[in-house]
C-alpha cells in the first residue's frame, strides 16, 4: 500500500438537510437576493462607473415609475404568463415543447390575416373569430410534433425548435403581401383609423381584456391540471409511459391532445400580442418571449401563482433595462447582466435550501 | 494489529434525516468470509459504498490493515487493496473480457493484448474460474460476466473483496461455482466481505456473519455456532413464524388458456416462443426463471400490453359467460374483465405507481376513468379506498396524502398489491411481490396471494426466490429462453429440479 498518508486535509461535504423551515429558507433567498445586488452594483461601477444606487432607482423609475409605465409592465407581464401556462402541459408532461415563438407567430398570423382581411365583419364577432383562429393557428403548430412524437418517437425539442424557424419564414413572406407603406418591408400598424380587430378598452384602459383573457385561461388552465381527467392523465404520462401504459392510457392520444391544448393557449398568446398590444406583426412578434416563458415556468416550478412572480420580475428588469439605457447612456443589455446576476443568486441558493456544507477535519484521525 | 484487513469504528453516514448506518463498529479479519446480513433498507450497500469511496462517512474511522485511512474516492479505495463487485455490472458489451478488465488502467507504451490476455487467463487458472479472456461481454451469461467483475478487481491487485449480493441473478449450480470460487480465493490468502439476505446461503459461504438491523449492527456471530433462526431473529429484530398457509386447490376451474404464444422483439428474436399453459382458479401457479427469460413479456402478453406474433390467449369467466379471446383486446377491455396486473419492476416505481403522487392519485391509475363527471376526476371514492388500504395492510404512512416516494419499499408494495386485489380481480398476476422487502412484509405479501387464492382467484406470480415459490405455489412452469420448459407440482419439486429447468434441463454451457 503506497500513499497512505493522506491525514491532515480538510474535506467538504454536501449533507442533504433534513429539513428546514420556511422562514429560514425565505431567510436564505432573501440574503441571496441582497448579495446578488451587490455584486451586480459592483459589476456596474466596475464596467461603466455609474452609481449603482441611480441605476437601480433608474430600473424602478422605469418599470413602475409612471402609470403607463405600470401598464406596459403589467401588459408584458400578463403576455409571459400567459405562454408560460400555455407551456405548463406539455412540460407536466415531459413533453419539451421549446415550439412557443413558432406557435405565437402562427397564432399572429391568423390575427392578422383576420385583422386585414375582415374589417367587414361586425366588431364582437371579429373579437371571436380572432381568438378562436389564433388559437387554431397555434394547434397547427402545436399538433405536428404531438403526431410525430406519438407515431413516430421523434424529438419533440429539435421538431419544436425547427417550426419556429418555418414561422418566422412564413411572417416573412406574408409581410410581402400585407406591406403598409409599401415598399417598407413591414406590414405597419394594422387598421390605425377604424381599429377593427383590435382589442377594446376595457375598465378603463386599453390593457382590460389582455388581463382578463389571460386571468381567464390561467385560472381554466390549473383547474384543468388540478381536478380533470386529462390533467391526471398528463401527469401519470409525465412521471411514467409505462405506468400510463399499465393504466391503460393511450400515450400517443394524450401526447397529442395535451400538445393540442398547449399550442392553442400559445396561439392565443400571439392574438393578445398582436390585436391586444403592437397591433402589427414582423419576425420579431414572439421577441424571445416564447422562451424566456420556458423559464418562467420551470423556475416557478410550474405552478401558475409562482409563474406570475418570476414573469413579473423578469418583465420589471426589462422595462428597467429600457430606462437606464438611455437615462445613462448604457447598453439595454446592462440590464440583462443584472437580471443575470440576480438569477444566478437566486437559483444557486435552493442548493443551500436543500444542502448544508460541512467541513470534515480528517487530522482527528491519527495514524 | 495485523490480522483485521479491514475495520471501522463508529461508522456513521445521514441522508437528511434518515441515518443509513449507525455508528457500526466492523472487523473483517485477514482470510475470512464474511457475511453481512440484513434486510434490505438496513444499511449493508451504504456501508460497503463507504469502504470502495463512493460515500464518506460523517463520522467514525476506518481502518485498513491497522492502518486510519481516509477513502474520499473510488481510487483510494483501489490503492488500498479494496475491490468492490457491484450488484449491476459495469462492463461494455462490445469489449472482451480482458480488455474489459484492463478499461481505466494506467499501462505503459503500448497495450499488449496478448501479455493481457495471458495474465488473466493465469487468475482464471488459479482460482478456477471457467472464461475465456478474448470472449466478448455481449456473448457471456450473467454468471460469466460477474466472473468478469471479479477477476477485473483480483488484476488490479485487491486483497479485499466485496460482493454485494452476488447470488441474486445467479442459477443453483452457477451459486455452488461462485461458492467454491470463493473458498479458493480464501484460501489464496483474500479476505472476502459478502453482502446478502439469503440466510442459507450465509451459512453456507461464509466463516463470520454480521448483521445489520436498521443502521447498526447488531453483532458478529461465528457462522458454526449460530442457525437459520437466530439469524433471523436478530435480522428482523423479533421472532418470525416463516410459513406460508397453503390449501390445497379447491374448485379448480379453466380460466386463462395460454396457446402458442410467440413474441419477437423488435429486431425480430424470439422473447416468447410457443408457449402454452393453463391457469386455473384457485390455484397459484408459479413462474420461475433466470431473470430476462420472456416472464414480463407473457404477463404482459396477458394483459394487452404486448403484441403477440402468434399463437392464441383465451379467458375463461367464471359463470356460463362465453370465452373471450384476450389477444384480440385492450388493455383497458382486459382490465374490465378483471384481469389483473402487477409488476414490480427493479426500481419498484414506475409500472403501476407513480413516485411523487399521494396515495390517493396512485388509486386513481385504476380508477380514474369512473366517477359521475365524464371530465372532472372524483378523489372522493380513491381516497376511502387508500385509507382502507393503509388501515387494512397496515401501511406506515403519516396520510394518503403522503407522496408514494416517501415511503419505505415494503408500504408501496402493499399499496401497489392491496390496489389489483381491491379490483376484485378473476385472475391476479403479479411479478416480483416482494422485490427488496423484509421478511414480515415479505409473508404479508404472500399470504394475501394465498388469501385471493382460497377465494377462487387465479393467481400467476413470477418470483425469483426458489425457496418461497416451492412454498407458495401449486404449480411451477419453468421458462427459460422463452420457451417453457416444464410445469412442475410444487409439493413434489425441489431447487435442483427447478434449476436444471432454468436452464434449460441442461448444463449450462460455457466456453473455456
Amino acid at each position: 500500500m503506497s500513499k497512505i498518508a493522506r491525514s491532515n486535509k480538510k474535506v467538504i461535504h454536501m449533507v442533504k438537510r433534513s429539513g428546514i423551515s420556511p422562514l429560514k429558507a425565505w431567510g436564505i433567498r432573501l440574503i441571496a437576493a441582497v448579495l446578488g445586488l451587490i455584486v451586480a452594483a459592483f459589476v456596474i461601477v466596475g464596467i461603466t462607473g455609474v452609481n449603482p444606487l441611480k441605476v437601480y432607482e433608474g430600473i424602478i423609475g422605469g418599470a413602475v415609475g409612471s402609470p403607463r409605465r405600470i401598464w406596459v409592465t403589467v401588459r408584458e407581464t400578463v403576455v409571459l404568463l400567459l405562454i408560460a401556462v400555455g407551456l405548463m402541459p406539455a412540460f407536466k408532461m415531459r413533453f419539451w415543447n421549446l415550439g412557443a415563438e413558432g406557435q405565437i407567430l402562427a397564432g399572429g398570423i391568423a390575427c392578422s390575416a383576420l385583422m386585414i382581411y375582415g374589417k367587414s365583419i361586425p366588431a364582437p364577432l371579429l373579437l371571436f373569430l380572432i381568438i378562436v383562429c389564433s388559437a387554431l393557428g397555434g394547434m397547427i403548430w402545436g399538433f405536428l410534433p404531438g403526431l410525430f412524437k406519438a407515431i413516430f418517437n421523434t424529438n419533440e425539442s429539435l421538431f419544436t425548435l425547427m417550426l419556429n424557424y418555418v414561422a418566422m419564414q412564413l411572417v416573412t413572406f406574408f409581410i410581402v403581401f400585407w406591406e403598409n407603406p409599401s415598399g417598407s418591408n413591414s406590414v405597419g400598424i394594422i387598421n390605425p383609423s377604424g381599429k377593427e380587430g383590435w382589442f377594446p378598452a376595457l375598465f378603463g384602459s386599453d390593457y382590460g381584456l389582455n388581463i382578463l383573457i389571460v386571468l381567464i385561461v390561467t385560472v381554466v388552465m390549473t383547474l384543468y391540471m388540478k381536478i380533470t381527467k386529462h390533467g391526471y392523465e398528463i401527469a401519470v404520462v409525465g412521471e411514467s409511459q409505462n405506468t400510463a401504459r399499465y393504466a391503460g392510457i393511450n400515450v400517443g392520444k394524450v401526447i397529442i391532445r395535451t400538445m393540442l391544448v398547449s399550442s392553442a393557449v400559445c396561439g392565443l398568446a400571439g392574438a393578445v400580442i398582436v390585436s391586444g398590444a403592437s397591433h402589427t406583426i414582423s419576425t420579431s412578434t414572439a421577441g424571445g418571449r416564447g422562451f424566456t416563458a420556458i423559464v418562467v415556468a420551470w423556475m416557478a416550478n410550474l405552478n401558475p401563482a409562482g409563474m406570475l412572480l418570476v414573469a413579473a420580475f423578469l418583465v420589471f428588469m426589462q422595462q428597467g433595462s429600457i430606462q437606464i439605457a438611455s437615462q445613462y447612456g448604457l447598453n439595454e443589455n446592462a440590464s440583462d447582466i443584472i437580471t443575470g446576476i440576480l438569477i444566478f443568486f437566486l437559483i444557486g441558493c435552493e442548493f443551500f435550501i436543500r444542502y448544508h456544507l460541512k467541513v470534515v477535519n480528517t487530522e482527528d484521525d491519527k495514524s | 494489529m495485523d490480522t483485521n484487513a479491514i475495520e471501522l469504528k463508529g461508522v456513521t453516514k445521514r441522508f437528511g434525516n434518515v441515518i443509513a448506518n449507525d455508528h457500526v463498529d466492523l472487523t473483517l479479519k485477514k482470510g475470512e468470509i464474511l457475511s453481512i446480513l440484513g434486510e434490505n433498507g438496513s444499511g449493508k450497500t451504504t456501508l460497503m459504498n463507504m469502504l470502495s469511496g463512493i460515500y464518506f462517512p460523517d463520522e467514525g474511522q476506518i481502518m485498513v490493515n491497522g492502518e486510519s485511512v481516509t477513502i474520499r474516492n473510488p481510487m483510494d479505495s483501489f490503492e488500498l487493496g479494496i475491490g468492490m463487485i457491484h450488484q449491476h455490472f459495469k462492463l461494455i458489451n462490445i469489449l472482451t473480457a480482458a480488455e474489459n478488465i484492463i478499461l481505466g488502467q494506467i499501462g505503459q507504451g503500448r497495450r499488449d493484448m496478448k501479455k493481457v490476455n495471458k495474465e488473466v487467463k493465469d487468475l482464471i487458472d488459479r482460482y478456477g474460474f471457467e472464461l475465456s479472456p478474448t470472449e466478448k461481454i455481449y456473448n457471456m451469461s450473467v454468471s460469466q460476466k460477474q466472473t468478469v467483475e471479479i477477476i477485473k478487481v483480483l488484476y488490479r491487485g485487491a486483497d479485499i473483496l466485496i460482493l454485494d449480493e452476488p447470488t441474486a441473478v445467479l442459477t443453483p449450480q452457477e451459486i455452488e461455482k461462485l461458492f467454491d470460487v470463493l473458498r479458493r480465493m480464501k484460501k489464496a490468502g483474500k479476505s472476502i466481505i459478502i453482502i446478502t439476505h439469503k440466510l442459507n446461503e450465509v451459512l453456507e459461504i461464509s466463516d463470520r456473519v454480521a448483521v445489520l438491523r436498521k443502521g447498526s449492527c447488531i453483532g458478529t456471530v461465528e457462522t458454526s455456532q449460530t442457525n437459520a433462526q437466530q439469524l433471523t431473529e436478530m435480522m428482523v429484530g423479533e421472532k418470525v413464524h416463516l410459513d406460508i398457509k397453503r390449501t390445497d386447490p379447491v374448485g379448480c376451474e379453466k380460466r386463462i388458456d395460454v396457446r402458442g404464444v410467440s413474441v419477437r422483439d423488435s429486431e425480430g428474436l424470439f422473447i416468447l416462443k410457443d408457449v402454452s399453459f393453463e391457469a386455473n382458479s384457485g390455484e397459484i401457479l408459479g413462474i420461475a426463471g433466470i431473470s430476462g427469460s420472456g416472464q414480463k413479456e407473457l404477463l404482459e402478453s396477458i394483459a394487452g400490453l404486448q403484441n403477440i406474433d402468434s399463437g392464441e390467449i383465451l379467458y375463461y369467466p367464471p359463470g356460463d359467460a362465453p370465452v373471450e379471446k384476450l389477444s384480440e383486446k385492450s388493455v383497458q377491455e382486459i382490465q374490465n374483465l378483471k384481469i389483473s396486473l402487477s409488476f414490480v419492476p427493479e426500481d419498484r416505481l414506475g409500472m403501476g405507481l407513480v413516485a411523487s403522487m399521494d396515495l390517493t392519485d396512485n388509486m386513481m391509475i385504476r380508477s380514474y376513468r369512473s366517477g359521475k363527471s365524464k371530465f372532472f376526476t372524483d378523489r372522493k371514492s380513491p381516497k376511502k379506498l387508500a385509507e382502507k388500504i393503509v388501515d387494512k395492510l397496515e401501511v406506515k404512512t403519516p396520510g394518503v396524502e403522503t407522496p408514494v416516494s416517501k415511503l419505505s419499499g415494503g408500504n408501496v408494495q402493499k399499496i401497489l398489491v392491496g390496489r389489483e386485489i381491491a379490483t376484485n380481480p378473476n385472475v391476479l398476476m403479479v411479478a416480483y411481490p416482494v422485490r427488496g422487502l423484509d421478511i414480515n412484509s415479505s409473508y404479508t405479501i404472500y399470504n394475501l396471494l394465498a388469501d385471493q387464492k382460497s377465494k377462487g382467484v387465479a393467481v400467476m406470480c413470477v418470483g425469483e426466490d426458489l425457496d418461497v415459490l416451492l412454498q407458495l405455489c401449486d404449480r411451477i412452469m419453468v421458462l427459460c429462453e422463452g420457451s417453457v420448459t416444464g410445469i412442475v407440482n410444487a409439493k413434489e419439486s425441489s431447487k435442483e429440479e427447478l434449476g436444471m429447468l432454468m436452464t434449460g434441463g441442461r448444463k449450462v454451457e460455457r466456453s473455456v
